[in-house]
């Protein structure tokens, strides 16, 4: 007994077990995205987080001590974000005739996202740090968590929101863009990667190489645009 | 891929350096991904195949690297108890309003070009 403690120690010390466990929490994901058959609604992220999470309340490891060791998947976030000036680059010929009338749609779509969030948690009386939170949910992560501190939300609820965003635009976003009659892949592109920063761009990434630029692009001035305007909105409007 | 790699690294480097030094608001990540991609430019030619192979694998796995951070919902669990409703609908209706706008208005600026 004592010898399984000892072990217990060891791995809720060393960041070994909590990197094994998010690395085939992800591989069970995909599986789980397979076996869909790739429904837009079956997100592997939202599988991979749904499978931690109950593994962590289940054994009783706080996130932080998971956290001590998923962060060497979480620092790759970094390199992944300047990652995406490459298939930018490989697509700039086709990006660079509409770039300015592409920043324009962007900045248009990044200040709906963040008026419609806020509107509604306004409407529905949601606290005030709650209402702060939900304003910069479609900007990628470590902006968001930027803007939110400085408009008084709260840090890690914006991030789970923006993961939130995330998730629902890369799952539901394709419907509603074939709704809306949205067929230009340039245009598809841009209105997942506003809204849905990294994780729509993953996916969008995965269906078309030009939808995929463009969303990264757009997620790249979306984070630009917000992380200049909305503390200034804020301050103008709630200040 | 290690040279990719500290490419990479680098450009993220200078990213956070410059954002600190001269006080932006935006994160060094994503003025890392400006960097790189003027660099690319004015290099002119094709990008460097194993800076291509490391990007792609890296963004090919991009779901992953958002997985430790979405677990971090579970500390919220009370405060989404709470607050479910405007969150839910805040989140859920401002990204579709956002994505159909958008998609729309991209179209229609871009048509014919």
């Amino acid at each position: 007994m004592s010898e399984l403690g000892e072990i217990w120690v060891y791995l809720a010390r060393e960041p070994l077990a909590a990197l094994t466990a998010t690395l085939l929490a992800w591989l069970g994901a995909l599986r789980l995205q397979r076996a869909c058959r790739r429904h837009p609604l079956a997100n592997p992220v939202l599988f991979a987080v749904l499978i931690l999470a109950a593994g962590l309340l289940a054994s009783g490891i706080d996130y932080r001590s998971y956290f001590e060791g998923a962060q060497f998947v979480h620092f790759l976030l970094g390199p992944a974000t300047v990652a995406l000036a490459v298939p930018l680059y490989r697509q700039w010929h086709a990006v660079r005739r509409s770039a300015l009338l592409a920043a324009l749609s962007v900045v248009t779509g990044g200040l709906l996202a963040a008026a419609v969030g806020v509107g509604i948690a306004l409407a529905l009386r949601a606290a005030p740090e709650v209402v702060a939170s939900l304003a910069p949910r479609s900007v990628t992560t470590p902006v968001a968590m930027g803007i939110a501190e400085r408009i008084g939300g709260l840090p890690s609820l914006t991030a789970a929101l923006v993961i939130a965003s995330g998730i629902t635009g890369a799952a539901l976003g394709p419907l509603v863009l074939d709704m809306a009659r949205v067929r230009d892949m340039r245009a598809r592109g841009l209105a997942i990667g506003t809204a849905s920063h990294g994780i729509g761009t993953a996916r969008a990434l995965s269906v078309n190489a030009t939808a995929g630029a463009f969303s990264g692009l757009a997620m790249g001035l979306n984070a630009l645009a917000s992380a200049l305007l909305l503390p200034l909105l804020w301050r103008t409007l709630f200040g | 891929m290690i040279g990719a790699l500290a490419t990479l690294l680098a450009c993220q480097l200078a990213g956070e350096v410059l954002a600190r030094a001269l006080h932006l608001p935006v994160p060094g990540p994503v003025i890392g991904m400006a960097l790189l991609f003027a660099g690319l430019l004015l290099r002119g030619r094709e990008a460097p195949p194993a800076l291509e192979a490391t990007s792609d694998a890296l963004l090919g796995n991009l779901g992953l690297l958002f997985v430790p951070a979405g677990v971090g919902v579970m500390l919220y669990l009370p405060l989404l108890a709470r607050d479910w409703a405007p969150l839910s609908l805040g989140v859920v209706a401002g990204t579709l309003a956002a994505i159909a706008a958008t998609g729309r208005l991209a179209q229609w600026l871009l048509r014919g070009r």
